[in-house]
C-alpha cells in the first residue's frame, strides 16, 4: 500500500477539480480532501491513523468510505468537520469544503459550516442523543443556532422534520425524551438533526450498524430518498462494503490509514484492481457468499473424502442450487444428537405485579449429528435464550431438551455436570469471553481443572494440540488475552471450547463481532474442525448472509417462535412467510449479489 | 412516578425502624444507672423515689417494650422527656436553629465554590488550573477539620480579629460564616471533585460530539448538554450532604462554642442522658432518611429514563 | 453531622470521588496503548512518592523506638516538669509539651496507633465486604435484599453520634474498642461497591463459559469474579485508610477514643489546643504528622484508582 499503489484517478480528479476552476460551478467538487494526514498522541508516542488521504465528492453524490476497524475511516470522517478526539490532530493536507479549508478554518468559521453546511449521522443512537434533553429540543436547537427558525416556528419545523424522517404522531413525540424511542426511531431522529439545515453534505458515520437488519433497511432508504430530495451530497462511513455497493455511487477502500482503492460503485464490483479489495469482496457474505460457498464446498469434498472414510459424518455447508442437490452424508446415521421440543422460557420480572416475559416459546427443532444447525432472528427473538437453555445456563420453565436421548431439563447436578463435557459454547464478543487475568494457557487448561482430567505435562500438551487445531502458534500460550486481536481471541475461546472433545458446540454469535476478513478465517476454521472432528453446531446468528455460508439448515425465530425452517438453499430461493422475506430483503447487496457473482466468476 | 415514589417510601419504613431501634438499644445500654448520674449533686435520693423514676421512663421494662412506647409517643409528636424532666422537644427547639443556620451558610458555602471549582478545572483539564483544584482538594482531605478550625479560630478570630471568636451573639451571617466555611471544606472539595470527574466524562460522551457537529457554540455545548447531565451526580451528591449538615456538626459547633444540636448531643451523651440522645438522634435520622427520599425524587426528575421507569 | 465527612469510609464522599476516575477517562482512539496497569503505577512519583511515605511510617509504627532515639531522648515518658511547653533546643528538635515530655519522642509513637487503626480497621472492613459483596451480588435473592436494608440501616446513621454512642456504651476506649467501632460504619460502603462490580463481573461471556463447563460456584467466585471485580474495592479503601485515620483522631480529640496513657496524635492535638495561644508548637507538629499521614494514603488511593478504574480497562 505504498504510494505508488495508491490510485491515480483520485489524485488526477482533484487536480482536474482544480484546474478546472474557470468551467461549469457544478464539476467544481463540494468536498476535495487533499494529502490528510491525521494522528493521535498517546502515552508521549504520536500514531499516525490517516496517512495522505485525498478524494473529492462532487455535489449530490454518494461516496462511501469502507474498511475495517482501525482503518482510519471513522478518523477521515471526523477530521472534515474537526470533530477528532482531543489527543487528535491534522498533522497536513487541505479539506476544502465549498472552497473554504476546514484544516485551518478557526472555530467561529467551524461553528457555522457545522449543521449548516456538513450535517452530521452519528453510528451509535443509543448514545448520541443527549438523554435529559426532549427530542424535539435536540432537534429545534440546529435550526434556531443556525437562524434558521426561532421559537414557535422551530418548533412547528422540528415536528416536521420528525414526520419527514417517517415517525408518526411527531407533536407527541416532540416532547418525549430520548429513551421512549426504539433506537430505529433514535436513528431517524439522529437523520432529522443532520438534515434539519439541508446541508450540501451529510456524513453518515455507520449510521446503521447498531440497527437490526430489517430496521437498518429501511432508515437507509429514508437517508436515500430525502438526501435524494434535497440534492444532499453523502458521505458514507460503512465497514460493509455489500452496503456501500448497494447505496454508493462512488467507492474508496481504506486500509491501515490509506485509500487503497477507489473509483465508481460498479468497476470496483467488477474489477477490483488493489488485492486487499478483493479479499473484502471474497469474504463479503452477502455479495460473495455464492461463490465462497462453491469454494468451500470444493474444499471440503476434495478433504472431506478421507475424512468420510474414516467414518465421521462430513459436514458440508450446503448452499446455493448445487450444493441442495448434494446435501451431506451426515444424516447417513439418521440421528439426531439434539432434539428440542416445545421449549419454553418465562421469565418474572422481580417485585409484586412483575411482568411476565415469554422469551421462549414453544420452540422445536432437533441437530443431527455432525452438522450445523442455525437460529436466525433478530434482537429479542429469542435465540440466544434457546441457546442458554440447551447449555444449562438457564432453567426450562416448559418442554423438554434430549442430548443423544438424555432428558437435560430432569438431570440431576452430577448428571448434568457430567455431560457438560459433551456441549460447549463460544461466545460473540472476543474481549469478554477470555479472563483478561488468565494466560491463553490456564484458559485453554481450565476445562481439564474443572474436569479433574490429565495431568499438567498432559495438559500442557494438549494445549499444544488445541492451539494447533485453532491454527495458533503455540508461543501465545504464556501471552494474555489484551495482547491478542480480537480474532486470535475467538480462536483461544474456540480451542477452550474444543478441550473437552465435545459433540455439540453451541455457536452464539460468534463471528458478529469480528471484522470481515477475520470472520471468514474463522468461519472457515469452523468448517474445517466440523470435518475433521465431526462436530455438531447450534450457530446462533442475525445476519442470514453468515448463516448462509455455514448451515445445513436454519430455522427463522420471531418473538420467541420458529416461523420458518428449512436448508439455506430452500429459504432463499422460496421463502415461505412475510417475515423471511423482509430478512432477506434487508441483507445489504442482497440485489446485487448476482453482479458481483459474474465479477468473481470472471 | 407515583408508583416509584410510592415503593421508596414503603422502602424508608423498615430502614427507619431498624435505624432508631438500634440506637434505642445501644442509648438504653449505656453502662452505669441513668437515674444514679442524674442524681448529681444532690446525693441523697431515695429508693422509692429512684424507682418513680424509673417507672417514668419506663426503664423496668424489656427494650423492645420501651421501644414500642416510645414509637407510640413519637407518633403523636412527643419525644417524652430527659433526665431533668425537661421536654426534648423544647431542647431540639431551642437548639436546631442554631445548627439550621450553621449547615444552610455551610452547604450554600459548598453549592457557590465547589461546583465553579469543578466546572473550571474540567474545562482546563491538565492544565495549570485543574492541577491547582486537585492539590487544594487533596489537602481539604488530609488536613483534618478540628485543626484547621482550631487554627482559623486562633488566626481568624483572635489574632486578626476578622471574625468574632465564638458564640452566636453577633448572629447571623457575622457569627456562622467562619465555622460553615471550616465546615464546609470538605464537602466543597467532594463537590468540586465530584463536579469535575463527572462534567469531564460527560464532555467525551458521543452526545456532546453531536452536539458540536450541530454548530452550536462551545459554551452552549457545555452549558446545555453536558454540565446538565453531569450535575446530576452533584444534586445527589449535595442532597445527602445537605440532610447530613442539617444536623448539627458536634466538632465545629464544639470549637465555635456554638450551641447548636451537635454541642447539645455530645452533652447528653457524656451525661448519659439517654432520652435527649435518642430524640435528637431519632430527629436526625428522620431528617436523613426524608432528604434521602427527595434525593431521589429528585434525581427521578432531572433524569427522564428513572422517572419514566 | 458533617464530621461524618471524617470518616471518609462510611460516607457516600469518598464512594463516589472513588466510582469516578479524576483522570481523562476519555482517551480516544489511540491505537497501541499500552496496558495500564501496576507496573506502569509503580514507575509514577505520584504512586512512589507517598508509597514510600506510607512505608516510612509503616517502619515509624512498628519499630518507634530506633526512631524515636535519632536526637538522644527517645523516651516519650521521661519527663521532666521544668521543661513543661519548652521551646525546641539541641536534642529536642520539636521542644517540650505541658508535662515536659519531649514532643518529637511522643510525636514518633503517636504513629502506631494512628496507622495500625487505620491499616486494621481498612483491612477488616474490606475482608467482610469481599465475602458479602461476593455472596449477595452473585447469587442475589433474599440475602442481598435484607443485606440492602442493613446497609440502609447504617447509612441512616449519623455517624459521629453513633460513634460517640458506642465507644461511651463499650466504656472501655482502647485500639481495639477503636477499631471495632470504626470499622461498623466502614462496612457497608464496601459492601456496596463490591456487590455492584460482582454484578457487573457476573455477566461476563467467560463467567458463562465457566458455567459451562460445569465449574463450580466456589470456583467462579473466588478464580473468576474475586479478581476481576475487586478493583474499585481496592481504590475505595485505600482512600479511606486516611479518612479513618482522620476519623480516629477526631473521635480521640473529643475525649471519647484513645485515653491517657495511650501516646497518639489526637490525644496531644486535645492538649494542645488549651496552650495554643502560648505553645503553637504543640498544635503544629502532632497536626503536621497527622496531615502528611492522610495526605499520603489519599495520594496513594488517587495513584491506585488511576492505574486500576475500570473506565481505563476496556
Amino acid at each position: 500500500m505504498s504510494g505508488a499503489d495508491n490510485p491515480s484517478p483520485l489524485a488526477t480528479k482533484v487536480d482536474a477539480g482544480a484546474a478546472r476552476k474557470a468551467g461549469p460551478v457544478t464539476e467544481t467538487p463540494l468536498l476535495a480532501i487533499r494529502d490528510l494526514v491525521v494522528a493521535f498522541q498517546a502515552d508521549g508516542h504520536e500514531t499516525v491513523a490517516v496517512r495522505n488521504v485525498s478524494f473529492t465528492i462532487l455535489e449530490g453524490q454518494t461516496v462511501a468510505l469502507v474498511g475495517e476497524s482501525g482503518s482510519g475511516k471513522s478518523t477521515t470522517a471526523a477530521a472534515i468537520n474537526r470533530l477528532l478526539a482531543e489527543n487528535g490532530r491534522i498533522m497536513g493536507g487541505t479539506v476544502l469544503f465549498e472552497g473554504r479549508d476546514l484544516a485551518r478554518a478557526s472555530q467561529r468559521e467551524l461553528m457555522k459550516v457545522r449543521g449548516a453546511g456538513i450535517g452530521l449521522v452519528p453510528q451509535d443512537p443509543s448514545s448520541n442523543l443527549n438523554p435529559v434533553i426532549r427530542i424535539g429540543d435536540q432537534i429545534a436547537e440546529v435550526l434556531i443556532a443556525h437562524g434558521r427558525a426561532k421559537g414557535k416556528a422551530a418548533k412547528l419545523r422540528a415536528i416536521e422534520l420528525l414526520e419527514m424522517v417517517g415517525i408518526t404522531d411527531a407533536a407527541r413525540r416532540y416532547r418525549q425524551y430520548p429513551h421512549e424511542f426504539s433506537g430505529g426511531m433514535r436513528q431517524r431522529v439522529l437523520i432529522a438533526i443532520g438534515l434539519a439545515c439541508r446541508p450540501k453534505l451529510l456524513i453518515a458515520d455507520e449510521p446503521t450498524s447498531a440497527l437490526d437488519v430489517t430496521v437498518q433497511r429501511t432508515v437507509l432508504d429514508q437517508l436515500d430518498e430525502l438526501t435524494r430530495q434535497m440534492g444532499t451530497a453523502v458521505l458514507l462511513i460503512t465497514h460493509n462494503l455489500a452496503l456501500a455497493a448497494e447505496r454508493a455511487d462512488q467507492i474508496l477502500v481504506m486500509n491501515r490509514g490509506e485509500i487503497v482503492e477507489a473509483g465508481n460503485t460498479r468497476e470496483i464490483l467488477e474489477n477490483p484492481q488493489h488485492e486487499y479489495t478483493r479479499k473484502l469482496l471474497e469474504a463479503a457474505p452477502s455479495l460473495a457468499s455464492a461463490s465462497t460457498a462453491h469454494q468451500v464446498v470444493a474444499n471440503n469434498t476434495a478433504r472431506g473424502s478421507s475424512a468420510q472414510a474414516g467414518g465421521v459424518g462430513v459436514a458440508v455447508p450446503a448452499d446455493g442450487p448445487s450444493a441442495t442437490g448434494s446435501l451431506p452424508p451426515a444424516g447417513v446415521r439418521g440421528d439426531d444428537l439434539v432434539v428440542v421440543k416445545d421449549l419454553t422460557k418465562i421469565f418474572n420480572s422481580r417485585g409484586v405485579g412483575g411482568k411476565v416475559f415469554t422469551a421462549v416459546d414453544g420452540v422445536s427443532f432437533s441437530i443431527p449429528r455432525g452438522q450445523t444447525v442455525s437460529l436466525v432472528g433478530e434482537s429479542g427473538s429469542g435465540k440466544s435464550t434457546t441457546a442458554n437453555l440447551i447449555l444449562g445456563l438457564e432453567t426450562v420453565s416448559a418442554g423438554s431438551i434430549a442430548f443423544d436421548g438424555t432428558q437435560l431439563t430432569t438431570l440431576r447436578r452430577r448428571e448434568l455436570f457430567r455431560l457438560r463435557r459433551r456441549m460447549q459454547p463460544v461466545f460473540q464478543n472476543p474481549y469478554a469471553s477470555l479472563d483478561p487475568r488468565f494466560t491463553i494457557e490456564d484458559t485453554i487448561t481450565e476445562p481439564f481443572r474443572v474436569h479433574n482430567l490429565g495431568t499438567p505435562a498432559s495438559r500442557r500438551e494438549s494445549v499444544r494440540t488445541l492451539l494447533d487445531q485453532v491454527a495458533l502458534p503455540s508461543t501465545v500460550a504464556k501471552r494474555l488475552p489484551h495482547e491478542l486481536s480480537g480474532g486470535q481471541r475467538q480462536r483461544v475461546a474456540i480451542a477452550r471450547a474444543l478441550a473437552l472433545s465435545p459433540e455439540l458446540v453451541v455457536l452464539d454469535e460468534a463471528v458478529s463481532a469480528l471484522d470481515v476478513l477475520v470472520q471468514a478465517q474463522i468461519l472457515e476454521l469452523l468448517a474445517g474442525l466440523q470435518r475433521d472432528l465431526g462436530l455438531s453446531y447450534l450457530f446462533i446468528s442475525h445476519d442470514l448472509a453468515v448463516v448462509r455460508m455455514i448451515s445445513h439448515s436454519l430455522h427463522v425465530m420471531q418473538a420467541g417462535r420458529i416461523v420458518e425452517s428449512g436448508t439455506p438453499g430452500e429459504i432463499f430461493r422460496n421463502p415461505q412467510v412475510e417475515y423471511t422475506k423482509e430478512l432477506l430483503a434487508a441483507i445489504p447487496g442482497a440485489g446485487l449479489s448476482a453482479v458481483s457473482a459474474m465479477g468473481s466468476a470472471e | 412516578m407515583i408508583g416509584y415514589t410510592v415503593r421508596r417510601l414503603l422502602q424508608v419504613i423498615p430502614v427507619f425502624l431498624g435505624t432508631t431501634f438500634l440506637i434505642f438499644t445501644v442509648v438504653f445500654a449505656l453502662p452505669g444507672d441513668p437515674i444514679d448520674a442524674m442524681g448529681g449533686g444532690r446525693q441523697h435520693v431515695s429508693e422509692s423515689v429512684k424507682n418513680e423514676l424509673r417507672q417514668r421512663y419506663n426503664l423496668e421494662d424489656p427494650i423492645v417494650v420501651q421501644y414500642g412506647k416510645y414509637m407510640v409517643n413519637l407518633a403523636q409528636g412527643d419525644l417524652g422527656q430527659d433526665f431533668q424532666g425537661r421536654e426534648v422537644s423544647s431542647i431540639i427547639a431551642k437548639n436546631w436553629p442554631t445548627s439550621i443556620a450553621l449547615g444552610l451558610t455551610a452547604w450554600v458555602i459548598q453549592i457557590l465554590i465547589g461546583i465553579p471549582l469543578g466546572i473550571w478545572a474540567a474545562l482546563r483539564r491538565g492544565r495549570l488550573p485543574d492541577k491547582f483544584v486537585a492539590v487544594l482538594t487533596t489537602l481539604a482531605f488530609a488536613v483534618p477539620v478540628f485543626v484547621v478550625g482550631y487554627v482559623a479560630q486562633i488566626l481568624l478570630g483572635v489574632e486578626w480579629g476578622w471574625f468574632p471568636v465564638a458564640g452566636v451573639k453577633a448572629g447571623w451571617p457575622t457569627a456562622f460564616i467562619l465555622p460553615a466555611s471550616v465546615l464546609a471544606i470538605m464537602g466543597l472539595a467532594a463537590t468540586a471533585r465530584l463536579t469535575r470527574t463527572s462534567l469531564i466524562e460527560n464532555l467525551n460522551t458521543d452526545y456532546v460530539r453531536t452536539a458540536t457537529a450541530k454548530g452550536i457554540s462551545r459554551s452552549r455545548v457545555v452549558m446545555n448538554h453536558a454540565l446538565r447531565n453531569s450535575l446530576i451526580p452533584v444534586v445527589t451528591f449535595l442532597g445527602i450532604e445537605f440532610g447530613a449538615l442539617m444536623g448539627g456538626a458536634i466538632i465545629i459547633e464544639g470549637i465555635f462554642n456554638l450551641p447548636g444540636l451537635g454541642n447539645e448531643i455530645f452533652k447528653a451523651i457524656g451525661a448519659q442522658n439517654g432520652p435527649t440522645v435518642v430524640g435528637i438522634s431519632t430527629l436526625l435520622v428522620i431528617v436523613f432518611l426524608l432528604v434521602n427520599l427527595i434525593v431521589d425524587l429528585l434525581y427521578a426528575y432531572l433524569d427522564p429514563r428513572i422517572r419514566h421507569a | 453531622m458533617l464530621e461524618s465527612t471524617f470518616d471518609t469510609g462510611a460516607h457516600p464522599t469518598t464512594a463516589q470521588l472513588a466510582g469516578a476516575a479524576s483522570t481523562a477517562p476519555g482517551d480516544g482512539p489511540s491505537p497501541g496503548r499500552p496496558a495500564t496497569g501496576f507496573a506502569r503505577m509503580i514507575r509514577r512519583p505520584r504512586f512512589w512518592l507517598p508509597a514510600g511515605v506510607i512505608a516510612l511510617l509503616v517502619m515509624i509504627s512498628l519499630f518507634p523506638g530506633p526512631f524515636a532515639s535519632l536526637f538522644g531522648n527517645g523516651d516519650p515518658r521521661a519527663c521532666d516538669l521544668a521543661n513543661s511547653g519548652g521551646e525546641p533546643s539541641v536534642g529536642h528538635p520539636f521542644g517540650f509539651d505541658v508535662q515536659g515530655c519531649d514532643l518529637y519522642a511522643n510525636v514518633i509513637y503517636g504513629a502506631t496507633p494512628s496507622i495500625t487503626i487505620g491499616i486494621v480497621v481498612t483491612v477488616s472492613a474490606m475482608l467482610l465486604a469481599i465475602i458479602l459483596g461476593l455472596l449477595s451480588g452473585y447469587y442475589g435473592g433474599w440475602f442481598d435484599t435484607i443485606l440492602g436494608r442493613i446497609t440502609d440501616v447504617f447509612y441512616g446513621f449519623p455517624f459521629m453520634v453513633a460513634a460517640i454512642v458506642i465507644l461511651t456504651a463499650i466504656g472501655v476506649r482502647n485500639i481495639a474498642t477503636v477499631c471495632i467501632t470504626l470499622a461498623v460504619f466502614s462496612w457497608p460502603t464496601m459492601t456496596r461497591i463490591m456487590r455492584s462490580s460482582v454484578m457487573s463481573a457476573k455477566n461476563m461471556e467467560y463467567v458463562r463459559a465457566a458455567k459451562a463447563l460445569g465449574a463450580s460456584d466456589w470456583r467462579i467466585l473466588v478464580i473468576h469474579i474475586l479478581p476481576n471485580a475487586i478493583a474499585p474495592l481496592v481504590v475505595l479503601s485505600s482512600l479511606s485508610i486516611g479518612g479513618i485515620i482522620a476519623g480516629e483522631a477526631g473521635l480521640t480529640y473529643l475525649g471519647v477514643g484513645l485515653q491517657p496513657p495511650s501516646i497518639s496524635w489526637g490525644l496531644q492535638l486535645n492538649t494542645a489546643q488549651s496552650y495554643f495561644n502560648s505553645n503553637p508548637h504543640l498544635l503544629l507538629y502532632p497536626s503536621l504528622f497527622l496531615s502528611v499521614t492522610v495526605l499520603a494514603f489519599v495520594l496513594l488511593g488517587d495513584a491506585v484508582r488511576d492505574a486500576l478504574d475500570p473506565k481505563l480497562r476496556k
